[in-house]
């Protein structure tokens, strides 16, 4: 299900619209996430507050967002452009690539709740495209 | 049986106390058929479903939509046994439909997508998660049935 050039105009221009409430984004996807989902905590069990909009959280929220934010970048090469962040998460991180879904399916939920309008299907199913190449890219280097 | 904290039971009273099941439906099964365009094989004799505007002005699709929604909505009305309830219809779409039990879980995040762009800053992470909590029973009691 690889990216047309269509879904990549859609995403480009959509995360054009969005980026500049990117902080906002990453901390209310990180939020939902560890809330709908408590099974991922486990992989924060190191912060000292796992609380919804919290300091630890927000500042998450942003770096992942950063992520997002380069991938969009190198929309016409997902997978090069996350080379170096794929590596970081095979063999330091270390995230069971299932979780990726997790997170993806609260970032479209973000989207939805804080852009009715603009998060129409067409947009959801390019993005959601976008993601899923996002999670291939960040679980290449796993084995 | 399903455990339900007063504030789930309380939040999905009120969710679908509120809901117009005309709008949600539709909106939430024209999306599935959108985002996820292999669950069209279960629709072939909805007529056009050739794009999205399509799908979402389609009159068979806005209908089953509702069709989904008042199914849902017994579950609402029997919390604490949705397994029983949902027998006959875990029959029917094992049996007669032959649905891949996957596709609830794909209906079921467009409801919450839905779900999220209808209700705003009330749509807060507690209330997705009892939300999603009450789809994934739904969903599984659905898929009892299967052999």
């Amino acid at each position: 299900m690889s990216l047309t050039k269509k879904d990549k105009k859609v995403v480009t221009a959509f995360w054009a619209k969005i980026a500049g409430d990117a902080d906002e984004i990453g901390s209310d996807t990180l939020s939902r996430m560890l809330t709908v989902y408590p099974q991922t905590k486990t992989y924060f069990a190191h912060w000292p507050d796992l609380s919804p909009g919290s300091a630890p959280v927000r500042e998450h929220g942003k770096r992942v967002m950063g992520g997002v934010a380069l991938a969009v970048a190198n929309i016409d090469d997902i997978f090069g452009g996350l080379l170096a962040l794929s590596e970081r998460h095979a063999s330091e991180l270390r995230v069971d690539p299932a979780n990726f879904k997790l997170l993806f399916h609260n970032f479209l939920v973000v989207l939805a709740n804080k852009y009715p309008n603009d998060f129409t299907p067409d947009v959801h199913v390019a993005v959601d495209k976008f993601l899923a190449q996002v999670a291939l890219a960040l679980s290449e280097k796993y084995r | 049986m399903v455990q339900w904290t007063e504030f789930e039971r309380n939040t999905i009273q009120d969710i679908f106390a509120k809901m117009d099941y005309e709008v949600v439906g539709p909106k939430a099964l024209a999306r599935c058929l959108v985002v996820y365009p292999w669950t069209q094989r279960y629709f072939a004799k909805f007529g056009n479903l050739y794009n999205a505007a399509a799908i979402m002005g389609n009159p068979l699709v806005a209908k089953h939509g509702v069709t989904v929604m008042n199914g849902l909505d017994k579950a609402v009305k029997n919390m604490d046994d949705i397994k029983g309830i949902y027998a006959e219809l875990s029959v029917l779409h094992s049996e007669k439909l032959h649905v891949d039990p996957d596709n609830f879980r794909l209906l079921a995040d467009c409801l919450s997508v839905v779900l999220a762009a209808q209700m705003g800053t009330a749509f807060t992470a507690d209330v997705q998660a009892a939300f999603q909590k009450f789809l994934a029973v739904a969903v599984s009691s659905l898929c009892r049935q299967y052999h």
